[in-house]
């Protein structure tokens, strides 16, 4: 069947079998390799996209089921070559070591901020309770989410006062 | 790679074109609401339909939560998140959103709806527990118009309900009566999980004596999750720890836990008892502070 997503903001369109996995569909039908493809079992959710703005695991959802809904991809986070303030802070606080959750990581965290400005530490810890993070580097994945809260509202610390 | 073996897909836009496709297509038609339950059985080929009916443009008509008639209702399309959020259910039944922090993870939450949880009625599903304590009915629709089934008749188990061929679930009702807690316990292996045991109860106060009481298990029972003998065991009875060591003793010795990766049958049976037991103080401490 021709299946026509809408992907951060722009309408690609493939043929591929009803059976196909939006996953699949996304990285071998459009070449978007950027989300990852990991258990296959709805539990690591390094598959993570984001569907009308919610974090979704993108493995268990058939991309015939994602038509008509706006799905943003890692692909889809910086904008007119500005890294989104998300991945920055991954990239300031060393948010990952091997980085293959780090595209669902840094999806789900986007959500968040985009409903909660100002999360605590404990949110933040919940929003990213579906996703794995085999190099168990969750201490400094929740400092990058707090490190783009922080800049987003403008009430950034200086690197001085941070250290203090 | 896991991927579903063949099939034929259609989308229904209204209630009314899903019973249409069910009954066109024939029994080997299934509806696929959120997905989570059925994909992986899909994946797994332990479910192999023909056709593939998705119902998510019913998410708007039958994703739903309001009070009407003295009853909650629940549109079938609801998610989990919206459950788990929804500060009405919280209100009139915290087992609920007790049951939903403990449902699978947020991204699962955000696709997996009520509907889909109670029709697959797997056995160690949480939300069948919660809507039998509960003592809630289902509406199922097909051509012939609607049907209320309780949730003894409903969840036949394992995965097998009510819910006949060309027919769905379209709604929830949770009737709302005073004086009334109710409260969900379940030990899982890791977060998410499925439970290796868990408990629902729900009280219902008259004066100082329970009136009225729901006790429901998930997971160790192959089908039904109500335990009777224990609800009645509570009734006319003021709300004591001695009647909770009670009913949780008959919950308990009426289940059928069976030995698995998740723990042996002695095990599980022991859970039952003491989630019950727990489960039961939660909701008097409800219902007496409602």
């Amino acid at each position: 069947m021709q299946i026509t997503l809408t992907i951060n903001g722009e309408t690609r369109s493939a043929e591929a079998e009803p059976r196909t996995l939006l996953v699949h569909f996304l990285r071998d039908h459009l070449d978007l390799t950027g989300t990852h493809w990991g258990c296959d079992t709805s539990n690591c959710g390094a598959c993570v996209v984001l569907v009308d703005g919610e974090p979704v695991k993108s493995c268990t959802m058939l991309a015939a089921m994602a038509e008509g809904h706006e799905i943003t991809t890692v692909e889809g986070l910086a904008r007119d070559g500005e890294l989104d303030p998300v991945q920055q802070g991954f990239f300031e606080e060393h948010g990952l070591q091997c980085g293959f959750c780090t595209p669902g990581m840094m999806l789900t965290a986007r959500a968040l901020l985009n409903e909660n400005p100002d999360p605590s530490e404990e949110e933040i810890r919940v929003a990213i309770s579906g996703q794995i993070c085999r190099c168990t580097g969750y201490t400094n994945i929740v400092k990058a989410v707090r490190w783009a809260a922080e800049h987003e509202a403008g009430t950034a610390t200086t690197g001085e006062e941070a250290i203090a | 790679m896991q991927v579903p073996a063949p099939f034929e897909y259609a989308r229904a836009s209204s209630v009314d074109e899903a019973i249409e496709l069910l009954e066109r297509l024939g029994p080997d038609s299934r509806l696929v609401a959120g997905g989570h339950s059925l994909l992986p059985m899909m994946k797994l080929r332990l479910a192999t339909p023909e056709h593939l009916i998705d119902i998510n443009p019913l998410a708007g008509e039958l994703g739903y939560i309001g009070e009407q008639g003295g009853e909650v209702r629940i549109g079938a399309m609801t998610r989990h998140r919206e459950v788990l959020e929804s500060d009405l259910l919280a209100r009139h039944f915290p087992i609920m959103r007790d049951a939903e922090h403990t449902i699978a993870d947020p991204p699962v939450r955000n696709r997996g709806t009520i509907g889909g949880a109670l029709c697959q009625a797997d056995p160690s599903e949480d939300l069948s527990a919660v809507c039998a304590a509960l003592k809630a009915n289902v509406v199922i629709r097909g051509r012939g118009g609607e049907r209320v089934v309780d949730m003894v008749a409903f969840h036949r188990g394992p995965y097998e309900t009510a819910v006949g061929d060309a027919e769905m679930l379209v709604e929830v009702r949770v009737p709302v009566r005073a004086h009334g807690g109710s409260a969900y316990e379940k030990v899982e292996r890791r977060a998410g999980d499925w439970a290796v045991a868990a408990a629902g109860a729900a009280l219902w106060l008259d004066g100082a004596d329970v009136a009225d009481a729901g006790i429901a298990l998930s997971a160790v029972n192959p089908s039904g999750v109500r335990c009777e003998r224990a609800e009645q065991a509570l009734i006319g009875r003021p709300p004591s720890e001695e009647a909770f060591a009670e009913a949780a003793r008959l919950a308990a010795e009426d289940c059928e836990p069976i030995a698995d990766q998740r723990g042996s049958a002695e095990y599980k049976r022991h859970l039952a008892q003491e989630l019950t037991h727990r489960a039961l103080r939660r909701a008097a401490e409800r219902a007496l502070a409602s």
